[in-house]
C-alpha cells in the first residue's frame, strides 16, 4: 500500500512534542505518577518510553493523547498547545491503546469505518484506506468477520489500523505488541517502520526491550514518574560498561526489585 | 452530520447483532402489556361476569333476611351458599373457600319492624293522628349488627365496595319498612298507593367527549397507554447498559482521542433508541388492535387518533432516551446501571400514576407526581386515548417532555465534560 508523505509545517523547529514540567497525581494517590517531566521529541522519531510497571508510561501517553488532565505543566504537539487547540490536536494525533478498544460484535471493516468516520474522513477515501491497511497487515480476507472471532494478534492489528486511518502526524502506541505471537509482532513492527518512513512520529511504550532496542531511534527509561536516562539505544548501552543490551541498562537504572503496585 | 449518521449506523448494527437483546427489547414490553391487561380485564370480569363465592348465615329467618337473600341471589356478582353454623363459615372464609360470609343476626326482621313501628307511632302521636288505644311509649330495641367476614386475601377496595353495597341494601330495607309502617297506620287497604317507594335520584354514567361518538373506556384503553409508557421508559436499561459496555470495551476511551464531541456520540444513540421506542409503541398498538380481540380482551380503539398518539409517543421516547443517556453517562458498571435504571423506572411509574391514580395519592405525592415525566406522558396519552383532545391541549405536556430530554442530555454532556476535562 502507499501512504502519503506527511509534510512538516513551514516554520518548523524540528520538535514534534515539547513537554515542560509535566506532572500528574491521581486523586487520593500518595505520589506523583508523572513528576516534573521535561522531554522533547523530534519530528520523525520513533521514541520508546520504557519502564517497569507503574513507572508512569501509560499516564504520560494518556496525557499526551488528551485522555488525562495534567496536574501541572504543559505540552505542545506539532506546535499546538494542548489546552487551546484540543480539536486540532486530536486530528493530529493517533492513539493505539493497550486494550483492544473495538466493538466485538462489529466486523473489522465496520469497526474501522466507524472510527475512521469519527475523524471526518470521506466515505470513499476511508473505504479505500481500510482495504489497503487490511491488505498490508494480512487481514483483508477477514474484513467482514466479527472482531469477537479474531485471535489476539489479529485484534492488535485492527487496533493499530484504527489509530492510523487518518494518517496522524504523531502516533502514540501503548504496548502495541503485548500478548501477540512473533509473526503478528513482526508484522506490526514492520508496518510501524513503514508509517514512520512516511513522516509519522511514533511514541511507544513496551516491556519488550529487545524490540525497543531494534525499533526505536531514541528511548527514555522512566521510573517513579521521572526520566532516569534518555538517548539512542546504542549510546545508552555504550555509556554503561557492563551493559550489552538495553535490558542491562534498564535493570541497572531501575533495579531488580519487583514492582507490584495497586 | 457524517459523524452523527456514522454513530447512528453503528448503533443500529450493534443492536441487530444482538438478537437476544432485540427480542427482550421488543417482546418483553409486549408480554408485560398483555399480562397486565389480561389480569386487569379479569378484575373487571370478576365484577361483571365471574361470580364471587360468598356464604350467608341466616339467623333471622324473617322478612329482612329474605330480602337480603333475594337481593344477593338476583345480583350477578355472587355465587351464594347458605349455612347455619357461624363458626364453620368463619373457618371457611379464613381458608379462602369463600371470599365473604354474611351473618344476619337473630330477630332482625321482628326487631326492625318493632323499632320502625314504635318510631312511626311516636311521630303520628305527636301530630294527634293516632288512636288513644294504641300505646305511644317506645320500647327499647337493641340495635342489630350484620357481621361480615372477609377472606384475609381480599383487597381493601373490594371490602369497601362490598360493605358499601350491603349498607345500601340494609338502608333500602329500613326505608321501605318505614314506608310500610306509615302505610299501615294511615290506611287499612294495603294495595292503596300512598307513597312512591322507588328511588327519586338515580345515576347515569356520562362519558365526557367532545365528539358525538362517546368512547367507553375499558381495560385495554386504560392499560395500553399506561403500560406502553412504562415499557418505553424501560429503554433506559438497554441504553445505559449499552453505554456502560462501551466504557468497559474501551471504545469510549478511544473516542475521547478522536475529534468528535460527546454530543455527537449521544446523538447517534438517541436517534436509534428513539426509533426503537417508536417501534415498541407501534407493536403495542398492533397488539392492542389485532391480538387482544383474539385473547378475548377488548380491542384497542385508535380511530382518528394515530397522528396524535405517535406525536405523544415521540416525546415520551425522547424523555426516556434523555434519562437513559444520563444514567449511562454516570454509571460505571452494569451493576450500577441495571438495578438503578429499573428501580428508577418503577419509582417514576409509581409517582407518575401508572398504578395508583394521582388523585388517590396523598397531597405530597400528588405534588411529586407533577415532576415525573411518566405523569406528563400518561396525561398526554389519556388525553388522546380517553378524552380525544385536539393537539393544542397536548402542548403543555409534550413541551415538558421535550424540556426533560434537553435537561437530562445537557446534564449528561456537562457531567462527561467535567469528568474528562483535559
Amino acid at each position: 500500500m502507499t501512504l502519503s508523505k506527511i509534510e512538516p509545517p513551514e516554520q518548523d523547529n524540528g520538535h514534534m512534542i515539547q513537554i515542560e514540567r509535566l506532572s500528574k497525581k491521581y486523586k487520593g494517590a500518595d505520589f506523583f505518577s508523572v513528576s516534573d517531566l521535561n522531554l522533547t521529541i523530534a519530528r520523525g522519531e520513533i521514541f520508546g518510553l520504557l519502564g517497569p510497571n507503574g513507572a508512569g508510561k501509560t499516564t504520560l501517553i494518556s496525557m499526551l493523547s488528551s485522555l488525562l488532565k495534567p496536574s501541572s505543566g504543559a505540552f505542545s504537539i506539532n506546535g499546538l498547545n494542548y489546552k487551546e487547540n484540543q480539536r486540532q490536536l486530536k486530528q493530529t494525533i493517533g492513539t493505539v491503546p493497550q486494550e483492544y478498544a473495538l466493538y466485538p460484535t462489529l466486523t473489522a471493516a465496520e469497526n474501522l469505518m466507524y472510527f475512521g468516520s469519527m475523524y471526518g474522513i470521506p466515505k470513499y477515501e476511508l473505504k479505500k484506506s481500510i482495504q489497503d491497511h487490511l491488505e498490508t497487515l494480512g487481514l483483508s480476507q477477514f474484513a467482514n468477520k466479527k472482531i469477537n472471532t479474531f485471535s489476539g494478534g489479529m485484534k492488535r492489528r485492527i487496533n493499530l489500523i484504527a489509530g492510523i486511518l487518518h494518517q496522524p502526524e504523531v502516533l502514540f502506541l501503548d504496548e502495541p505488541t503485548v500478548g501477540v505471537d512473533v509473526q503478528s509482532r513482526n508484522a506490526i513492527i514492520d508496518y510501524l517502520k513503514q508509517i514512520n518512513a512516511q513522516g509519522t512520529t511514533i511514541i511507544y511504550t513496551s516491556h519488550h526491550l529487545n524490540e525497543a532496542e531494534e525499533f526505536c531511534t531514541r528511548v527514555a527509561i522512566i521510573d517513579q514518574g521521572t526520566i532516569v536516562c534518555e538517548g539512542q539505544p546504542e549510546e545508552l548501552i555504550a555509556q554503561h560498561t557492563n551493559a550489552r543490551h538495553l535490558e542491562d541498562v534498564f535493570l541497572e537504572k531501575t533495579g531488580k526489585a519487583l514492582r507490584d503496585y495497586a | 452530520m457524517r459523524k452523527l449518521t456514522a454513530s447512528a449506523y453503528k448503533e443500529v448494527v450493534l443492536l441487530t447483532r444482538d438478537l437476544g437483546g432485540l427480542a427482550v427489547l421488543f417482546l418483553m414490553p409486549l408480554l408485560l402489556v398483555i399480562t397486565i391487561t389480561l389480569i386487569q380485564d379479569s378484575s373487571f370480569k370478576t365484577i361483571k361476569q365471574n361470580k364471587i363465592p360468598i356464604v350467608l348465615v341466616d339467623n333471622d329467618r324473617g322478612e329482612v333476611s329474605q330480602t337480603i337473600l333475594e337481593n344477593l341471589r338476583s345480583s350477578k356478582m355472587f355465587k351464594l351458599a347458605e349455612s347455619t353454623d357461624e363458626q364453620e363459615v368463619q373457618q371457611q372464609v379464613q381458608n379462602g373457600q369463600y371470599q365473604l360470609a354474611i351473618v344476619i343476626p337473630k330477630n332482625l326482621s321482628s326487631d326492625l319492624n318493632q323499632k320502625v313501628s314504635d318510631n312511626v307511632n311516636g311521630i303520628l302521636a305527636q301530630f294527634g293522628a293516632i288512636e288513644d288505644s294504641i300505646p305511644t311509649t317506645i320500647k327499647t330495641v337493641e340495635s342489630k349488627e350484620v357481621k361480615l367476614y372477609f377472606d384475609p386475601a381480599t383487597q381493601f377496595s373490594f371490602r369497601n365496595s362490598i360493605k358499601s353495597g350491603i349498607d345500601q341494601m340494609v338502608s333500602k330495607i329500613e326505608t321501605q319498612s318505614i314506608y310500610k309502617a306509615f302505610q299501615e297506620q294511615i290506611t287499612d287497604d294495603p294495595t292503596e298507593k300512598i307513597f312512591d317507594t322507588e328511588p327519586f335520584i338515580t345515576f347515569t354514567e356520562i362519558v365526557p367527549n367532545a365528539e358525538e361518538d362517546a368512547l367507553i373506556p375499558n381495560s385495554t384503553q386504560h392499560n395500553i397507554p399506561a403500560w406502553t409508557l412504562f415499557a418505553i421508559f424501560f429503554i433506559i436499561l438497554p441504553l445505559s447498559i449499552n453505554m456502560v459496555n462501551e466504557k468497559n470495551q474501551g471504545t469510549f476511551v478511544r473516542l475521547r482521542t478522536h475529534p468528535v464531541s460527546y454530543a455527537i456520540v449521544l446523538g447517534g444513540k438517541a436517534l436509534v433508541f428513539l426509533v426503537v421506542s417508536l417501534i415498541q409503541f407501534t407493536l403495542m398498538l398492533l397488539v392492542g388492535i389485532y391480538l387482544f380481540p383474539l385473547l378475548g380482551l377488548p380491542q384497542l380503539d385508535v380511530s382518528d387518533r394515530l397522528p396524535l398518539l405517535f406525536l405523544v409517543a415521540f416525546f415520551v421516547g425522547l424523555a426516556a432516551v434523555g434519562l437513559g443517556l444520563l444514567v449511562g453517562t454516570i454509571a460505571k458498571s452494569q451493576e450500577q446501571s441495571a438495578p438503578f435504571g429499573a428501580t428508577l423506572v418503577v419509582i417514576l411509574a409509581a409517582i407518575g400514576g401508572v398504578w395508583v391514580p394521582v388523585f388517590a395519592m396523598p397531597k405530597f405525592m400528588q405534588t411529586l407526581s407533577g415532576l415525573s415525566p411518566m405523569n406528563w406522558g400518561l396525561s398526554a396519552f389519556y388525553d388522546v386515548f380517553l378524552r380525544n383532545v385536539p393537539l393544542k391541549e397536548l402542548v403543555p405536556e409534550i413541551t415538558l417532555l421535550l424540556l426533560f430530554f434537553v435537561v437530562t442530555t445537557a446534564l449528561a454532556i456537562a457531567y462527561y465534560n467535567k469528568k474528562n476535562a483535559v
